[in-house]
């Protein structure tokens, strides 16, 4: 059966946009529950250090290369560098070091 | 500030975003392409899904000629955290919000964006998250569109150091929040092994992973360190991205 590119770009547009949705027309009000309030605070700091390691050591060619740009970026945004600097740092790193090893 | 100025704020704080999205979009044209999208539909889907790992597993899949249904399982499973993340913004907005612009809001949902929409000093301000999705979303649609043009003509080393541009942003999220509160610091670090642990014992698929370890750490965590409600409002004022500095 051929199955129509639209139909799944569709598909992929309504659910992904819902789960977004959900939660804020579901949840109207401040949370006092003090447990659930700090598991909210946590949620987003999990998730990303979650995501980023070990993921960035295994999406450059050489994974030295990318643990190096992760402790270069901790260090830069450890001494309060924002988003680009941080971002741009970790890449000169990787594109270093993988020039000479 | 007016809402135009929080706005170009957002503006300002989303071209580092944009940036990186660029760069993980080209590759993920490459992928589109397989699955028979064009520049024009690339671009519109991308604007309108603006999901990485949910794109391209979607995409994954299309290429395949997967049923709907799987592909309809993929988005849910892939970005199940947005759940999460969306059901954190709603204790950020100020009580008045209307619904439309929650929807709005919640709609502006990726890990970056929501990222600095949470480090937003007090109340949640929509035209700064407005501000920021407006151009990191035009970025994040245009390098899957060039993707799909000129995909695979970078040298592998450019795509290797661009490649960790997301993981730049992320550590620049988390790490000053975490030099800040204790709390924090032991979630990441505790985040960073398990992640590491799960990922060498190949424990569950990676998005399942972000979804599982989310909540068991940050239940734990609100279990042994529970955030003050004043406490965790101070935090999130002081959080406020370095940019502006």
């Amino acid at each position: 059966m051929h199955r129509n590119l639209f139909v799944y770009l569709l598909i992929t547009v309504l659910v992904t946009n819902m789960i977004r949705v959900l939660p804020v027309t579901l949840i109207r009000r401040r949370i006092e529950n003090r447990l659930i309030r700090s598991f909210l605070y946590y949620v987003p700091y999990v998730t990303l250090a979650v995501m980023t390691f070990p993921a960035i050591v295994e999406a450059t060619q050489s994974p030295v290369a990318g643990a190096v740009a992760m402790l270069a970026g901790v260090v830069a945004a450890w001494l309060g560098l924002g988003l680009l600097p941080v971002s741009l740092i970790c890449c000169a790193c990787v594109f270093l070091i993988e020039l000479y090893i | 500030m007016n809402r135009k100025n929080i706005f170009l704020q957002g503006m300002r704080d989303g071209l580092p975003i944009g940036l990186g999205y660029f760069a993980v979009a080209f590759s993920l044209g490459i992928i589109a392409k397989k699955a028979g999208l064009n520049a024009a539909t690339g671009f519109l889907s991308s604007l309108l899904v603006r999901a990485s790992a949910g794109e391209y597993g979607a995409y994954s899949l299309i290429a395949v000629g997967a049923a709907y249904a799987e592909v309809a399982l993929m988005c849910v499973i892939a970005n199940l955290r947005y759940l999460l993340m969306g059901a954190s913004l709603t204790q950020k907005f100020n009580p008045s919000t209307g619904m439309l612009t929650r929807i709005l809001v919640a709609c502006c949902i990726t890990d970056e964006v929501y990222g600095i929409s949470i480090a937003y000093r007090g109340d949640l301000a929509p035209s700064y998250t407005f501000g920021a999705m407006f151009l990191a979303g035009i970025m994040w649609a245009s390098g899957t569109a060039c993707g799909i043009i000129a995909g695979g003509t970078l040298p592998v080393n450019v795509v290797s150091a661009l490649s960790v541009a997301l993981y730049g942003m992320f550590i620049a999220i988390i790490i000053p929040p975490a030099r800040k509160d204790s709390g924090v610091l032991v979630a990441v670090l505790v985040s960073f092994v398990m992640s590491w642990i799960c990922s060498r014992i190949g424990f569950l698929s990676p998005g399942m992973r972000t979804i599982v370890l989310t909540l068991a750490i940050s239940a734990v965590m609100a279990i042994c360190k529970p955030a003050e409600i004043s406490y965790a409002k101070d935090k999130l004022k002081s959080v406020r991205m370095k940019a502006d500095a």
